[in-house]
Formats: structure tokens, sequence, C-alpha cells
């Protein structure tokens, strides 16, 4: 089951430039929330922005991790 | 063969995002939301006054994924105008605050909504307009 570390590290292995806050939501190992902050974001429209950093976890989106809430801040 | 033959769940999806303006994938209905975030996609689009239809995904998963393969957009709730995905929770919230969404969903000006019943979708996914 991947915590928070996790998440954030994967985004940050996998987003250029990115720098994120990852924090459990429920507590329960399955909801989290997510700031993103990365130069790759320019230009993208927001469900561009969000599309990349769901992009980063596949299919796990809606199965091991049932929600990733998202802000993403372009730089 | 037509693609409504080969993914008829697919097909219905597509006319319902063509056939409705504003138009809401997620879990539960309106009045019973299932999920919280689609409790508050919900809240924001009542607080515009904004018509929608609605359909429950929940009854057949087999909605959800071909929602999520057409639209490339992994959650539910996924809200779509025009035929254009806006966004699932996080995007329609923060857009409601900024008063995007409003801007957007043209709230107010277009009271232009002809409530086809359940366009295109039907029996099959018992996919359903609630306006």
């Amino acid at each position: 089951m991947p915590d928070a570390a996790d998440i954030k590290l994967r985004i940050e292995a996998a987003i250029p430039g990115a720098r994120a806050e990852v924090e459990d939501w429920t507590g329960g190992g399955d909801h989290f929330r997510a700031t993103v902050t990365a130069p790759a974001f320019a230009g993208l429209s927001r469900i561009e922005q969000h599309r990349l950093v769901y992009g980063v976890f596949g299919g796990e989106i809606g199965g091991p991790i049932h929600a990733l809430s998202l802000t993403t801040i372009s730089e | 063969m037509s693609q409504q033959q080969e993914n008829p769940v697919r097909e219905a999806i597509s006319s319902a995002i063509a056939n409705n303006e504003v138009i809401l994938f997620m879990k539960g209905t309106p009045e019973a939301p299932a999920c919280g975030f689609s409790a508050r996609t919900v809240g924001a689009l009542q607080s515009l006054g904004v018509p929608f239809a609605a359909v429950d995904v929940l009854p057949d998963p087999r909605i959800r994924q071909e929602l999520s393969a057409l639209s490339r957009w992994p959650t539910i709730p996924q809200l779509f105008a025009r035929g254009e995905l806006i966004g699932g929770c996080d995007i329609v919230t923060e857009m409601c605050e900024t008063g995007e969404l409003a801007e957007v969903l043209g709230a107010g000006a277009s009271a232009e909504s002809p409530a086809s019943p359940a366009a295109a979708a039907g029996a099959p996914l018992q996919i359903e307009n609630r306006l």
C-alpha cells in the first residue's frame, strides 16, 4: 500500500523539477491530497496538469489509491 | 459493424456527453451522492443554479471504465460542458471559487437546456438525466 512519502517521491521522480507535498487525507492509506509545484506545468491547462500527475500512477488511481486530490501550481 | 455494436457502453457515454450541455458523471445521484467528492461537485453546480444532467457510474462498472478511457481522466466525478471535460472535484471546486466555473458553464447566460430525456443512453446502462 502506498504511503504519502512514497507518493511524494514518485511524483518528484517522474516530473522534472517537481516539488510535492502529500498528506494522507484520512489516515487510511488510500485517500491522499497533494500540492505539486513544477515548471513542467507551464502553459498547460489545469486538466493537463492534473493528467500529468495522475499519469505517474496509471491504474493505481481508483485502485489502491482511491483518491488523489490535487492542487497544481505552475512555476 | 458499427462502433455501436462493438462498444455500446462507450457509445452511450459519448452520446450522453454530446447531447447534454452540462453533464456530471458521479457516484450516486445529486439527491443522494455516494461519495464526498461527488457531493462537493454537485454542491458547486447547485450553488450556481446551473441545470445539469447526472449519470450514476455505480450501477455498472463498465460506465466508469469506458468513461475514463474516453476522457483520459482516472477518477469520478467528471464534469463535462458542451462536450468538453471541465474536470473532477478539485478543478470544479477551484473554478467555482474563482468564478471561472460560472463563466465556463454560462451560468445565467444560456437558459437553453433542452433536457432531452436520457438521450441515446438508455436501458442497458441506466444512464439517466436528473435535471
